[in-house]
């Protein structure tokens, strides 16, 4: 077989000296890995809840315990996600315009905890809201009440916050960095208070980061487990559902429609961000 | 120009303050606990290093497990997956397209949902279910996009298609090209996705919960095990355990990932 002489192909195509069965080829272990450890296994985690009868498959809409535990974890990752949002920006945009010894230390531990796993955020929250904690000690001795809030919504919410603010002022401390500084002046210059500025002038300026972003806070907060299971929190989510319904009650048909739910939930959030944020003119 | 055009930014300020501190409080603290006779007296009990003793005792394989997971799991990312970015990047077809959506799905869907998926698919093969090399299935499965992303947008690179069509018109067999000219030049691109790899091996959690044995933890789960069932001051020691043990060389592969980039210009 001749090969073509040497022409550059028009579009990057596989082409005479990268031939078809050569790409494949390359292809082949990663695809067979992947088709062996997670396409199949899911198309059959897919097909499980059919031996219950089709109707599994709307357990989430069906059982109002689940509806619960789903309405539960959609509003608490919503929350989440805003409240990360608002105060990542801030320390954002703060640490990439103003420059002080440490600030390079400081922007490192902020976002050490993107490498903790989730259990040792349970954890921390528990060190300072739980029977023996911080706010405990502190709460006993000026009141003489010990107030613990690790293991309801406070502290499963504060718990999310913590694995999501590293993130968002990763991500807005870059996108701070490309921010135009004149639309700033102009606004500051015809009068426009801060809270103006930040509602006119930023929020446009970082509305494509903000959402791509957001979708990424929503659907890590929406599938996280280590965290609410260290704290074992009477405000039950789904992902903590999914779980005991396969270890405690077997209940594997329940288990994978359930996860199906989550998944699908997690993807449409995803999409559509990617959908949205790809036309940020069309607004 | 990057100099202190605004001096006040006074709620900016106040906020910056208020989430440092939210952040950083707890690290301290949970070094703290691990050090004293008893969290609930605080620094009063006295320091003392029994509390990461009995760590050591109890947990102690965990450490060198997970450090040897992640350096397997970036093993197998870098031979599955750069080849496979190679593919990706110079296929145009639909199929490629579709495949390489495929490949991010694990990263969507929620880990606790592809390790029931294994467990439902590989659960009966006994001697699999219950080695470490399940969980590196998972982990690779998990971490192969990031890998895949990373080196393939170096790949894309235009330099490099006309390097490429250089080398071979000089007769270099694909071979010679692959090795010699293309690893080479995505190399940064790599190492980059290396770092990533281990860094989510080493912290993965939600997967390896349900694929764990008792004969076979690593650091999170043993992590999620003492603050279930021991005293806070041993959580809190085997937490100190982790800053200590996985940050430097998460500092160390960084620094290296850093001087490489540097030499090779990218």
């Amino acid at each position: 077989m001749t090969q073509a002489t040497a022409t550059m192909p028009s579009d990057g195509a596989a082409s005479a000296w990268t031939p078809r069965w050569r790409l494949l080829a390359c292809a082949l272990p990663a695809a067979a890995f992947f088709a062996a450890f997670w396409l199949l296994p899911v198309v059959r985690l897919l097909a499980l809840p059919a031996d219950k009868g089709g109707a599994t498959y709307f357990a989430v809409l069906t059982d109002a315990r689940y509806l619960q535990s789903m309405a539960n974890t959609v509003l608490l990752s919503a929350a989440v996600t805003l409240a990360t949002l608002v105060l990542g920006a801030a320390v954002g945009i703060y640490l990439a315009r103003h420059a002080f010894r440490g600030r390079r230390v400081l922007l490192s531990l902020l976002t050490l905890p993107l490498s903790f796993p989730g259990v040792i955020i349970g954890f921390f929250v528990i060190l300072l809201g739980g029977r023996q904690g911080v706010v405990a000690s502190v709460s006993d001795a000026l009141i003489g009440e010990r107030i613990t809030f690790a293991y309801g919504l406070l502290g499963l919410f504060l718990a999310y916050l913590y694995f999501s603010l590293p993130r968002a002022i990763a991500t807005y401390a870059a996108a701070a960095e490309a921010m135009n500084l004149q639309l700033e002046e102009a606004a500051r210059s015809l009068g426009a208070s801060r809270l103006r500025v930040a509602r006119d002038v930023w929020m446009p300026e970082l509305a494509p980061t903000t959402l791509a972003c957001g979708a990424i806070l929503f659907a890590t907060s929406m599938g996280a487990f280590g965290t609410a299971f260290t704290l074992a929190s009477k405000f039950e989510v789904i992902p903590i559902t999914i779980y005991n319904e396969f270890t405690n009650y077997a209940n594997f048909a329940l288990a994978a429609s359930l996860s199906i739910a989550l998944g699908l939930v997690t993807w449409l959030v995803l999409f559509a961000a990617r959908r949205f944020g790809a036309n940020p003119v069309a607004r | 120009m990057r100099t202190n055009i605004r001096p006040q930014a006074p709620f900016l300020l106040a906020i910056t303050l208020a989430v440092s501190l939210f952040m950083i409080a707890p690290m301290l603290l949970s070094v703290m606990a691990g050090l004293v006779n008893n969290y609930g007296t605080g620094l009063q009990s006295g320091l003392t290093l029994r509390w990461l003793g009995e760590v050591w005792e109890n947990y102690g394989g965990t450490v060198g497990w997970s450090l040897a997971l992640a350096a397997a799991c970036v093993a197998c990312t870098v031979l599955l997956g750069v080849p496979c970015a190679y593919a990706l990047a110079r296929s145009r077809s639909r199929a490629a397209h579709v495949f390489e959506e495929l490949l991010t799905l694990p990263v969507a869907v929620p880990g606790l949902a592809t390790a029931l998926a294994l467990i439902l698919a590989y659960g009966q093969l006994t001697a699999f279910r219950q080695s470490f090399a399940f969980i590196l299935v998972g982990h690779v499965v998990f971490t192969l996009p990031f890998m895949v992303r990373t080196v393939g947008s170096a790949f894309q690179r235009h330099e490099l298609l006309a390097l490429e069509e250089a080398a071979r018109t000089l007769g270099a067999s694909f071979r010679q090209r692959f090795m010699g000219i293309l690893v080479p030049a995505v190399f940064p691109a790599i190492v980059a996705g290396s770092l990533m790899v281990f860094t989510l091996s080493v912290g993965e959690f939600n997967l390896t919960w349900m694929l764990h044995t008792p004969l076979t933890r690593t650091l999170p789960v043993g992590l999620a095990d003492s603050y279930a069932s021991m005293r806070i001051e041993i959580g809190s020691a085997y937490t100190l355990v982790f800053f200590a043990v996985i940050l430097p060389v998460l500092w160390g592969l960084q620094y290296l990932a850093h001087l490489i980039q540097k030499r090779h210009g990218t």
